[in-house]
């Protein structure tokens, strides 16, 4: 089935259809990267620019991977060593790598809607790899490939996403997602990091933790950035990691199959105690697995434009 | 270009500083006004350039006036000048511009105040009135000279761009400012509430990871304002008002005597933050577009007079500033060029009658700037703009007079144009030889 759009900017904009045709496409494609040959010559010929304007190793490399996999051509170009410290913007950056012929390009910015932005100005494919707090698609494609893989089905589940949802890009593309899939989304947090009105996103609010861990199949921490302390967020990452950070006792009430995710780089013993991040329920390193096999998925039904 | 002798014939006059809705004649010669009646009979004695035109169902109303606008020069003439704004002015129906004083330098003396007029005598197509800054350099540290501004010719004093964050300077300003009878216009933004803001606080900045700018930021000051005008008895206006709250608070300061006036800008009664959705800069201002509920607030606030003008806050950008991420994007939209179909819209959805809806563009913000402008008057140079409320149209911002292009109401299908303004006698712009009578 062809893929009929141009560029991948956020899970807003997907249909449900879309969404289980590129995790089943994802699911196929996983094979490969267990084989003695990790190569298959699907993207041979296609030139792939990563577009990094945000420090990143998980996700830059994911890509990578993904798309030397595929056998297509990539080249990694990042805030350091680009011509954004001379000055130029990014849509000059993009003008000049576009007058070099490459098929898509995979954007991080730390600027909401950036990769939006560029897509409107090149005929390449755009993949949206993190914008700001907007969205981070791939990684709530790798999440859901993830809960999938372990629970059969994302319908009827009841999945918690705790912690920072106001600065979370993480968060919000993984409630498109969820949402459309037909799953129940609780977001939980202290109200200071809970983004004003988000349950017009289709999602219920808790502000205690204890209260909601027995009812949920899936656990998502995220990423506290320490610096947020500084903005008058929350008093003290002790306070915070008592409060909304998860550990073994906060676990007794859980469900005995629960899955407990994290998008990293996880801050252990703030959000997460290395307990439970290495712990049975953890599917931490499933979900760094499957994001090559998503980012795959992603390149090769661009690719095929 | 000399003043012209004009007898336009069965217009819908509609003066508001004094009530008057009628149909008639008006006859202007030499550029002065000298009879408005109806079936006026003309001796040609005198009058061999005498044109007669017939305006039926179109309106005269007195010349325009725009109380709130950034010219961007001195010092960012690549944005507008002082010609290009004051040509989109007039295009725009409008008369006289009051330009905020958020130069490069600053209008805090009399010397960039001298230069503005100057300019504005050489090369502009109206009146330019300068808004002189409230504190030296914008600083918010001391206050500016505001007599000597008020000799070379500004109308009020504002920080506009930013707000008088410090609460005993604003009180000093209101105080100061009253020993001239200069009004004190206030920017309303708690910038500590507003920090790395970049839309309307609500579900779409949520959505779109875009940092929020709540409705408090602008309510906060407003409330310390009227607080502060109340203690000094001192006259204060409200620029760009946004938000229910802020509408609210301005109903019960004008209810218990407060020196108070307030002006709204067209997109805000016409956009709400849903039109960000898209990302597109073109919508990023400030105080930026809120929700549907403010919309109708501030249309509620036009209707019971609570809020007293209509003003562009007609703020160029090139795509220097504009053609970026979001985030990095200047606040500001272009509106002159734009803002009367906008107006009549009102009249059209019978939230104002013709009369409210002139008077918010004419006699309101000269009462409130203390000029003598804003109503047909007769035997003195006329101000006036001739235009047809029926015309429809699709906006073209490629055709505007102003240099800049950040105009958010491009490709929209609009009613009601102008057909030509006279400024002091004169005509600054005409469309009536391109249009079928």
């Amino acid at each position: 089935m062809p893929f009929k759009r141009k560029d991948l900017l956020g899970i807003r904009d997907l249909e449900v259809h879309e969404i289980e045709h590129i995790l089943d496409v994802a699911f196929s494609l996983k094979e490969i990267n267990t084989r003695a040959i990790k190569k298959v010559p699907t993207l041979r010929g296609k030139t792939v620019i990563h577009l990094f304007y945000e420090p990143s190793t998980r996700t830059r490399t994911s890509f990578d991977i993904a798309a030397k996999r595929l056998s297509a051509d990539t080249y990694s170009i990042t805030a350091s060593t680009s011509s954004l410290v001379k000055g130029e913007t990014s849509l000059d950056t993009l003008k000049n790598l576009e007058a070099m012929k490459p098929d898509i390009f995979v954007i991080r910015h730390s600027a909401s809607g950036c990769p939006h932005h560029l897509a409107r100005r090149t005929p390449a494919s755009v993949i949206n790899a993190g914008d700001g707090m907007h969205e981070h698609p791939s990684q709530a494609l790798l999440d859901m490939m993830t809960i999938k893989e372990r629970k059969g089905q994302l319908a009827g589940l009841t999945v918690l996403i705790v912690g920072d949802i106001a600065h979370s890009r993480v968060a919000r593309s993984n409630i498109w997602g969820l949402t459309k899939m037909g799953a129940r989304v609780i977001v939980c947090g202290p109200p200071t990091l809970i983004p004003p009105r988000i349950e017009a996103m289709g999602v219920t609010v808790s502000l205690r933790l204890e209260e909601v861990i027995p009812e949920a199949d899936v656990i998502m921490m995220l990423r506290l950035q320490t610096e947020r302390q500084q903005q008058m967020l929350f008093p003290s990452l002790r306070e915070y990691a008592i409060r909304y950070g998860l550990n073994c006792r906060k676990l007794k009430t859980a469900r005995a199959d629960l899955l407990i995710m994290h998008p990293g780089p996880i801050n252990r013993g703030v959000e997460i105690s290395p307990e439970v991040a290495d712990g049975p329920h953890s599917v931490i390193l499933d979900q760094v697995t499957n994001g090559v096999a998503v980012r795959m998925a992603l390149l090769y039904l661009l690719g095929q434009r | 270009m000399d003043a012209g002798s004009f007898l336009f014939r069965n217009a819908r006059i509609i003066d508001p500083a004094r009530g008057m809705d009628t149909e008639a004649d008006l006859l202007i010669r030499n550029g002065s006004l000298l009879e408005i009646r109806p079936h006026l009979q003309v001796s040609t004695d005198g009058l061999k350039d005498l044109q007669e035109i017939d305006v039926s169902g179109k309106w005269i109303v007195p010349g325009l006036i725009d109380m709130h606008v950034h010219l961007r020069e001195p010092g960012q003439e690549y944005k507008e000048t002082i010609a290009s704004g004051t040509a989109a002015a007039v295009a725009g129906g409008f008369v006289a511009v009051a330009a905020m004083p958020n130069t490069n330098p600053v209008n805090d003396s009399a010397a960039v105040t001298e230069f503005i007029l100057a300019r504005a005598r050489q090369e502009g197509s109206c009146r330019v009135l300068p808004v002189g800054a409230i504190s030296r350099g914008l600083a918010g540290d001391n206050l500016a000279d505001y007599g000597d501004l008020q000799e070379a010719g500004v109308v009020a004093v504002s920080d506009d761009g930013q707000p008088v964050m410090n609460s005993l300077l604003m009180r000093r300003a209101l105080e100061y400012a009253r020993g001239f009878n200069l009004l004190v216009i206030s920017h309303a933004e708690e910038l500590e509430l507003s920090r790395g803001g970049l839309m309307n606080e609500g579900p779409v900045a949520t959505m779109l990871g875009l940092r929020g700018i709540p409705n408090a930021a602008e309510e906060v000051m407003v409330a310390r304002d009227l607080l502060l005008a109340e203690l000094t008895q001192s006259r204060l206006h409200i620029a760009h008002v946004s938000t229910r709250g802020a509408v609210e608070l301005l109903r019960q300061a004008k209810k218990r005597g407060v020196p108070v006036t307030a002006e709204t800008a067209p997109h805000y009664f016409t956009l709400t933050d849903e039109a960000l959705m898209a990302f597109d800069t073109v919508f990023k201002v400030n105080p930026p577009l809120r929700s549907a509920a403010d919309l109708e607030a501030i249309k509620e606030g036009l209707a019971d007079g609570t809020i007293d003008a209509i003003a562009t806050d007609h703020a160029p950008h090139s795509a220097l500033e504009k053609d970026l991420e979001f985030e990095y994007a200047a606040n500001g939209m272009i509106g002159l060029e734009s803002a009367l179909p906008l107006v009549l819209s009102l009249v059209r959805k019978g939230v104002l009658t013709p009369l409210e809806a002139i008077a918010k563009i004419t006699c309101n913000p000269a009462r409130i700037l203390s000029v003598p402008l804003g109503e047909l008057r007769l035997g003195t140079l006329i101000d006036l703009t001739l235009l047809d409320p029926k015309e429809e149209y699709v906006l073209d911002c490629t055709a505007f007079r102003s240099k800049s292009r950040n105009c958010p109401f491009h490709g929209w299908a609009m009613q009601g144009r102008v057909l030509m303004t006279l400024t002091e006698g004169r005509v600054a712009y005409s469309r009536l030889g391109q249009v079928p009578a």
